[in-house]
This record gives structure tokens, sequence and C-alpha cells, in this order.
């Protein structure tokens, strides 16, 4: 007689390794969860700890039972944390509504108007997507110069307008509004600007705020422009003012306070993502870059 | 007719006059800039056309060392944040409880700025006087003795800067990918199911070859990211990369036009053209082995 096939053995081996399997895979997902958010950790922590006691540490405690916001002062009287965080919202704001003016009706115009080479100038847009900024830039910074916009507004945004991307993303949003909708419009005798103004963008309204989420980022992070074109500290955006800090801020040695000015330059990134977590990983998804 | 053409225009011409000053014509302009012989910045005057400027940064010991930290940085980086980025979605799509927070928890460095945080992972690293910091305190643990990463040996410097980079190009894989796991076909896998195909087989035979084409674009972005790498060496090493002897060739560009050592947009303008050729070579190379291994359906 044939050897029975013990089914009950083999499912219960089958379930054991399932759970070992899951055991492994959360133990591993939780390892990276760590590997990213201590450096965030780390950072709080050691904006709490008074300048005293963290000199003291030889080998660095992980917790504190004294917190303090004494660092929190200083970051804001001590160095111009308050100015940098000032340059970097008009400049974030002022950057990002100019673009989105500039997109929105250029990607307007390709979507919905007619007019001729249209087709050959948004394949010249599309082939500009390919550009990298690094070659464009040593450019810029010569023509800001001569146009004597250095340590200027005008010389920090005006370069950090365009974003042919953006304008892509828009223009393929934009098409997919039926046809229909803009020829009662017409004949109602709506205007384009109207209609635009009254159709198109509340109906594209996700993509606009997208890109727009997208655009603030990257302006709130910007570091490479301008430091390029800032040298009056008056100027400065906040990834400056923390390379300046590091360099000549507080005494070289006053981490605490440092790491004080990190966590309030990192917190409202972070409040916006938990904010709009769904739309900003979406909208990365389909354009971010980075990495 | 006439006049409605002219209307599109007008939408249009906030959009091609910003791109024309920014883009076009600068794009032009570095082409000329890097055959200008001996350019002055503060006269605007050049002597001579030909290649000497080339022929200066690829002679440049700064330059070389750039390019070598910078071969480095991509050779190790790129490959290991995607197989690394490849396990973590994996694992991520095989779970259901959690999954939303770590998702979002994974994504966290994308919206951080590079500098600052740069700056805490420094402190980690980094050994004063009066501590050796977090990450030696655990090497001791472990028996071994002090390491200083950030003044410290060549190799020990390139490898937080490489930890670092991948901390930061992380959630952009991570994201990509997991949306294309989850976007394979639920059949094949049933299918492999019951003919009783092992889980090694199936993840080589059916989830890489429908995830490919994702792959492949991830590495491609990975490269061309890893190799314009440089505020990630600033935030850890500060402005002055040439005596950290961490410069990339991003960081050669720009300390060439501007910087202790700058004034040389002509200098800059070839290291820049430099770059862009590796670029687009590796990339053409990318897209040539990616076609004869990748499946489109």
């Amino acid at each position: 007689m044939e050897k029975q096939i013990d089914y009950v053995k083999i499912e219960r081996a089958e379930k054991i390794r399932e759970r070992v399997l899951k055991t492994v895979t959360y133990a591993a997902l939780s390892f990276w969860a760590l590997v990213v958010l201590f450096p965030f950790y780390w950072m709080v922590l050691t904006s709490v700890k008074s300048y005293g006691s963290y000199n003291a540490e030889h080998i660095p405690r992980l917790f504190t039972l004294s917190p303090t916001l004494q660092n929190y002062v200083d970051a804001f009287t001590t160095v111009s944390l308050a100015r940098y965080f000032t340059n970097t919202v008009i400049f974030t704001v002022v950057t990002t509504g100019v673009m989105l003016v500039v997109t929105v009706l250029a990607a307007y115009a390709f979507a919905r108007l007619e007019f001729r080479g249209k087709n050959l100038l948004f394949t010249l847009f599309l082939s500009l997507m390919m550009i990298p900024n690094e070659l464009v830039i040593i450019t810029n910074y010569v023509t800001i110069t001569d146009f004597d916009l250095r340590n200027s507004f005008a010389g920090l945004i005006l370069p950090s307008v365009t974003s042919v991307f953006y304008i892509y993303l828009l223009k393929e949003n934009f098409e997919q509004v039926p046809d229909q909708l803009y020829y009662a419009a017409k004949v109602d005798g709506t205007s384009d600007l109207k209609y635009l103004w009254k159709v198109m963008i509340p109906i594209c309204r996700p993509t606009i705020i997208t890109i727009t989420i997208l655009k603030a980022i990257e302006c709130w992070n910007s570091y490479v422009w301008p430091r390029l074109i800032t040298d009056d500290e008056a100027y400065f955006l906040v990834s400056n003012g923390i390379q300046e800090i590091r360099e000549n801020g507080f005494g070289r040695e006053n981490i605490p306070a440092m790491m004080a000015a990190v966590v309030v330059i990192s917190v409202p990134l972070i409040v916006l993502f938990l904010i709009f977590r769904r739309m900003i990983m979406a909208g990365v998804s389909r354009g971010g870059t980075k990495g | 007719m006439e006049k409605r053409s002219m209307k599109s225009w007008l939408y249009l011409l906030p959009a091609i006059l910003f791109l024309a000053v920014f883009m076009v014509y600068p794009l032009i302009d570095v082409f000329i800039y890097s055959t200008e012989e001996g350019y002055n910045f503060a006269s605007q005057t050049y002597y001579g056309v030909g290649p000497y400027n080339y022929s200066y940064v690829l002679h440049d010991p700064y330059f070389l060392m750039a390019l070598k930290n910078t071969f480095i940085l991509v050779v190790i980086t790129v490959p290991l944040s995607t197989i690394l980025a490849l396990l973590i979605s994996t694992g991520l799509n095989s779970i259901r409880p959690l999954k939303e927070l770590f998702q979002t928890v994974y994504f966290l460095p994308y919206v951080t700025n590079t500098l600052a945080v740069g700056l805490v992972f420094m402190i980690l690293f980094k050994k004063t006087a009066y501590t050796d910091g977090f990450v030696n305190l655990i090497l001791n643990w472990f028996g071994h003795s002090s390491i200083d990463f950030i003044d410290g040996p060549y190799w020990a410097k390139m490898f937080v800067l490489c930890l670092y980079t991948v901390w930061v190009v992380m959630p952009f894989k991570i994201l990509i990918l997991t949306s294309a796991l989850a976007s394979v076909n639920q059949e094949y896998y049933n299918a492999a199911r019951v003919d009783g195909t092992s889980r090694f087989r199936i993840f080589m035979r059916i989830t890489l070859p429908m995830i490919s084409p994702t792959l492949v674009y991830l590495i491609i972005t990975g490269f061309i990211g890893a190799f314009k790498a440089y505020s990630d060496a600033v935030a850890l090493f500060g402005t002055d990369l040439n005596a950290a002897e961490m410069n990339t060739i991003v960081g050669y560009v720009y300390d060439m036009l501007y910087g202790n050592s700058g004034g040389y947009p002509s200098y800059a303008s070839a290291a820049a053209i430099i770059l862009f050729a590796i670029v687009l070579t590796i990339t053409c190379i990318n897209l040539l082995v990616s076609r004869k291994h990748v499946h489109y359906f």
C-alpha cells in the first residue's frame, strides 16, 4: 500500500513557513523605518538638550530627562534664522505663483487654442526637458551678474520660474476636459480667459495643486542657485542659512542650537507632507525626480 | 483667424520669454564659453578660440579627483539603492497591516532639506574632542575602535557620503517600485501558484520581467541623479570640498564659477559639457543594454 500523504503536516509546515516569512518581512521593514526615522529623532533630541549637558556627554545619550527650549530661543536670536525663514517664504511663494501663471497660460494655449506651428513649438518645449540645469546655470549666473541682480529677489526668482515638465503635465490634463464644454461656452459668448478661469482651472484643480506643492518643495530646498547668486546674508535662504550657521554661526560647538535651527527648517515641509500626503506621493510618482 | 493666432501667442509669451532667456540662450552660450580661451570675467574679454579649456580641465588634479569621487559614488549607490528599494517594495507589497504607515515613513526623506538633514548625519558620524559620536558608540559596542568619518580617512568619508546618498534617493525609488509591483496582474501569480512554483522562481520569472521597464527607468534616472551629486557632499563636509577630498564634478563646476577658486566661467562650462557628455553616453549605453533584456508588454 502506498504511503498516505499527510496533508495536515504539509499544511502546518507551510503555515509555519508563512509566519516566519511574515516576521522576517516585518522585521526588515521596521529596520528600514528605524534608519529613516532615527536622524529625525536625533535632531529633535539634540535640539532639546541643553548646551552644557550635550557637551558633557562623552557617550551620547539616547534620551534626555531635562528638555529645554533655550536652543530654539538661541536659534532665533543669535543667528538671523527668522530672516532666512522669511526670505525662503517670499522666494517660495513668489516663484511658485509666477510659475503657476506662466504654466497655466502656456498649457492652455497648447491644449485648447489653435495656431500655426503649435506642434513644432510643443516639440521644442519637450526637447528642453532634457537639458540639465548644470549646463545652463553658468550663463544664467553671468546674465544675472551682468544685470546687477545679485543679492536680490529678482535674481533669485527669475531663473527658477520655468518648468517645462509642469507645462506638459498640465497640458495633458487640460486636454481631458471635453470639447463640448468649450463650444457651449463659446456659444454663450464666454471669452477664452474667462473659460480658463471658470471651467478649466476648477476641473483640473488636483493637478494644479500637485504642481504647486512639488514646486514649493523644490523652492524650499533649493541650494545651488541661491548659493551662487547671494553672498549677502540679508538674502540667504534656509539652505544657505544652515550652511552659514554651520560654518560661522553660534560658534562651531553649539550643536544643540544648530539642531534647533534644523528642526525649524524641516518642520514646515513635513507638516505640508502630512497634510497633502496622498497628493504629494501621487504627484511625485507621476512627475517627480530626485535621486 | 489671424487675431486668434495672435492671442495664442500672447498666452505663450511669458513661457517663451522665460525659456528663451534662461534656457535656450544659456544652452548655446555655454558651448561658446567653453571654447573661449583666457576669458576674463571682469572685462569680459578673451584672446582666442580653441580646445584649451577642455585640456586644462582634464589635466586639473581637482577635476580628476572629482571625477573619481563621482564615479565611485555612482558605481556604489545606484545598484545598492535600486536593489534595496526592490527588496523593501517587495516586502511592502506582501503585507497589509501597517503598509500605509511604512509607506509614509519611507517617503519622509523626500520632503526634507538635504542640507539640514545632512547636518544631522554629520553629527551622528563626527568625532570631536568632546564625543566620538553616535555611530562610533555602536562601533565600540562591537569592539571596533572609533573612526572619524567626517575628517578622517578617505574611505570612511566615502562611506558616509554613499550612505547619505542612498538614504536620500530611496523614497523616490520605493514609491515608484511599490506602485509598479502592485500593478502586476495577479492572475500570473495565481497560475504560478497552481503549478507549485517556488517563491524565488516566481520573483525571477514573473515579477522581474513584468516590472523591468520601471527598473530601467529607475536605473537611468538613478545614474543621471548620482552623476549630479553635490549638495549631499556639501551638507556632510562643508563648502570647501576640495580640501575634504570629497568634491564631485558638479561641485567642481560651481567652484570654478564661484567660490574661493572661482571666476572662470570658461573652465566651468568645459567641465559641465564634459559631465553632460558622460551622462549622455551612460544613458545611451543603459538604453542599448536594456533593449535586449526588457520586456515591454
